[in-house]
């Protein structure tokens, strides 16, 4: 059977699709289907919106499709089927000394799906977004494939960050970086307030850098949290714990403010007040969630929102003022991260920017929608930007306040993909391809 | 020592995530199939993965004359050799039900074709002593129904010789495994209706070579197909002819 109907869902679990899903296992099996069938790719589903549903209608499931093609250990260039997981490579690659420049807060990501949402990592501020590092992909349009570098330029940029619109990528060329070894050295330091945490993150010289922040702190402890700096390294791995499931839709009150408050209060004061370094295998630093499957199940049946934006440099008040109000909602879950951007990235939709970008998760309940309407237009209004790979309830007018690029990208895809066979739930809701 | 392994039937889902796994674990891998350019893929995957050799081989089945330059090409690498068979054909019995002539198709693909695969290897594999063979059946040839008699018969007719091959080739210091995977998730399946407790293609492989590992016979896959079909051969015929499983 080419053909399976299956319910599915973003990551976050409040979207949901019913449709058929075709799932190749052979290159010339995609080719098929891209001709005569043609439907939007999608890889593990670890967007959290919509970027991955096409409900009541199709899409191409590109997990089979997961095969090393080539290798060069003397320039670190691997070529790799498009469902290929960024978790697996690194695992594969880093006792070789080389790793995806750029890997997402999941190793569950395929290569093509970072390449669609032209993904970022803990080391953006030090080498950009993962676009930034593919030197050519295969597209496959209408079934027939064709080869796009970037010295392709409109229809690179087109389909790096692209969301799956310009046509099915089937493998990737990417250019892997060097790496000490499978293991990192992780330097933990506790940030007091917001003002402090900023300075750090401006002044962080390691190779990759996050904080982890308490979204429930209010006053002068606003903005608390705590930096990890890592750097890899070659020695000895302390043994991985078991891989640990939620079994069941978690209750409502698992997540309730004083809960939160108290796990995070507990979790800042962890780390003592002079700091600490650990070692830890790399995906425990880099997927530190991974290793709990279908977390996302803790937020019980309705799901929940990942809100992320990126803030220019000099935002720094509306930063503080976007914190104030998610604290003061009660609604913030401990799953908060603020981190430094560079400039880097890819495509005409990448998310990237120069600023810092907040992410935050909520429950979805109760003012939640409001909260994130009310934080979509803070950042609209701040010349910043939503992340498309989280997004689930912007407005399309929000939306092209914040991508001025929006225009460019919609005549590629349209030119591309004419009948809109490509589209999905996200790209509908936000009407991303009418472009204007 | 170089241990190698020949696997007929490369294509398919089960045997891409067997070869990926023995390539870890340092073994080299012939891929054996008719899709070339999908085997080269996996080639590439299984060198990556750790296979000191990975090469991709044409095999058909239905042609003999492809089985000949498979047997020399391992037969120039030195240390052991093994075999696994992932190949079979299953088409709607519906459809061979309209077209009896399918029927040799299928056993040849299922039985006859592989069976004589591993008849012409034989010799070099007792010669090399220590072989280990996977054979790949089904628990459809556990018990001829409605549903799918002519697949399961050619399966159940690779079983008994697979039985054979392991009273001769443990003669010789090698061993036989047979594998009676239940449903499995591959494109076979996709879609299919009626589908339970299905397994993924790397469990399964995961199982097999846990079996060559412990030296089984004959291992279900998972294990508790054992016990299904334990109920399914225990009902008598005179009742189990009405019934439709």
């Amino acid at each position: 059977m080419v053909w399976k109907t299956s319910h599915y869902s973003g990551w976050g679990r409040v979207h949901k699709a019913e449709g058929r899903l075709a799932r190749p296992e052979r290159a010339r099996h995609l080719t098929q289907l891209s001709k005569e069938t043609p439907a939007p790719a999608i890889g593990m589903c670890r967007s959290y919106g919509d970027a991955c549903l096409n409900d009541n209608g199709d899409a191409i499931l590109m997990t089979r499709l997961d095969r090393i093609l080539g290798f060069d250990p003397d320039t670190g260039v691997l070529e790799v089927e498009a469902g290929a997981q960024i978790g697996e490579i690194a695992k594969l690659f880093a006792p070789k000394g080389w790793l995806p420049a750029v890997m997402p807060g999941t190793g569950f990501a395929t290569v093509g799906g970072c390449i669609a949402n032209d993904v970022h990592g803990k080391n953006h501020h030090q080498v950009g977004s993962f676009g930034q590092h593919v030197l050519s992909l295969t597209l496959l349009q209408n079934g027939s494939s064709k080869t796009v570098t970037p010295k392709n330029k409109g229809l690179f940029m087109a389909t790096v960050g692209g969301l799956g619109q310009t046509g099915v990528i089937q493998s990737a060329k990417i250019q892997l970086l060097p790496c000490n070894g499978d293991v990192i050295t992780v330097t933990e330091r506790r940030m007091d307030d917001l003002e402090s945490f900023l300075e750090a993150l401006d002044g962080s010289r390691s190779t990759y850098s996050v904080g982890w922040i308490d979204a429930t702190a209010r006053g002068k402890s606003l903005g608390r949290g705590i930096l990890e700096e890592a750097e890899t390294a070659y020695g000895l791995v302390p043994t991985k714990p078991k891989a640990r499931s939620v079994p069941f839709d978690a209750p409502g009150f698992a997540l309730a403010a004083p809960i939160v408050r108290a796990f995070n209060g507990a979790y800042f004061r962890r780390i003592p007040d002079s700091g600490q370094t650990r070692v830890k295998p790399i995906g425990d630093f880099f997927f530190p969630l991974d290793k709990i499957n279908n977390w996302n199940k803790l937020y019980g049946k309705r799901g929940f929102h990942q809100f992320q934006c990126v803030l220019p440099e000099n935002q720094r008040d509306t930063l503080r003022s976007m914190l104030e109000k998610i604290a003061n909602s009660g609604l913030a879950s401990p799953l908060a991260v603020l981190k430094r951007m560079g400039p880097g990235h890819a495509g005409y939709l990448s998310f990237p920017m120069e600023g810092y970008t907040l992410a935050v998760d909520f429950p979805n309940k109760g003012r939640a929608g409001a909260l994130l309407a009310e934080l979509e237009e803070m950042t609209a209004k701040a010349g910043g930007r939503i992340y498309f790979a989280k997004d689930a309830t912007a407005k399309p007018e929000t939306v092209r306040r914040m991508y001025p690029e929006l225009k460019k990208w919609a005549a590629i895809a349209d030119k591309a993909d004419p009948d809109g066979h490509l589209e999905t739930d996200l790209t509908r809701r936000l009407m991303l391809r009418t472009g204007t | 020592m170089n241990e190698m392994w020949i696997i007929l039937g490369a294509t398919s889902s089960m045997a891409r995530a067997f070869a990926k796994q023995v390539s870890k674990d340092g073994s080299s891998v012939l891929l054996c199939g008719r899709d070339m350019d999908d085997m080269r893929a996996s080639a590439s995957d299984c060198l990556a993965h750790g296979a000191p050799v990975a090469e991709a081989l044409h095999f058909d089945a239905r042609e003999t004359k492809t089985f000949s330059s498979i047997i020399d090409r391992a037969a120039k690498e030195d240390g052991q050799l093994h075999v696994a068979v992932f190949v079979g054909s299953m088409p709607d019995q519906s459809v061979i039900d309209e077209h009896p002539e399918m029927i040799a198709g299928v056993v040849t693909d299922s039985y006859t074709g592989p069976a004589t695969f591993l008849q012409m290897i034989a010799p070099e594999l007792e010669q090399r002593g220590g072989a280990q063979v996977v054979g790949v059946g089904s628990v459809a040839g556990d018990r001829g129904r409605i549903g799918n008699y002519v697949y399961g018969s050619a399966k159940a007719g690779f079983h008994t010789y697979l039985a054979g091959l392991r009273n001769r080739l443990t003669r010789a210091g090698g061993h036989v495994v047979t594998v009676k995977p239940g449903f499995s998730d591959t494109a076979m399946t996709w879609g299919l209706e009626g589908m339970f407790l299905v397994a993924s293609p790397e469990k399964i492989s995961a199982d097999i070579l846990k079996a060559v590992e412990k030296k089984k016979d004959v291992i279900y896959t998972p294990f508790f197909w054992r016990y299904i079909m334990g109920i399914i051969t225990s009902i008598p015929e005179r009742v189990f002819k009405k019934m439709s499983v």
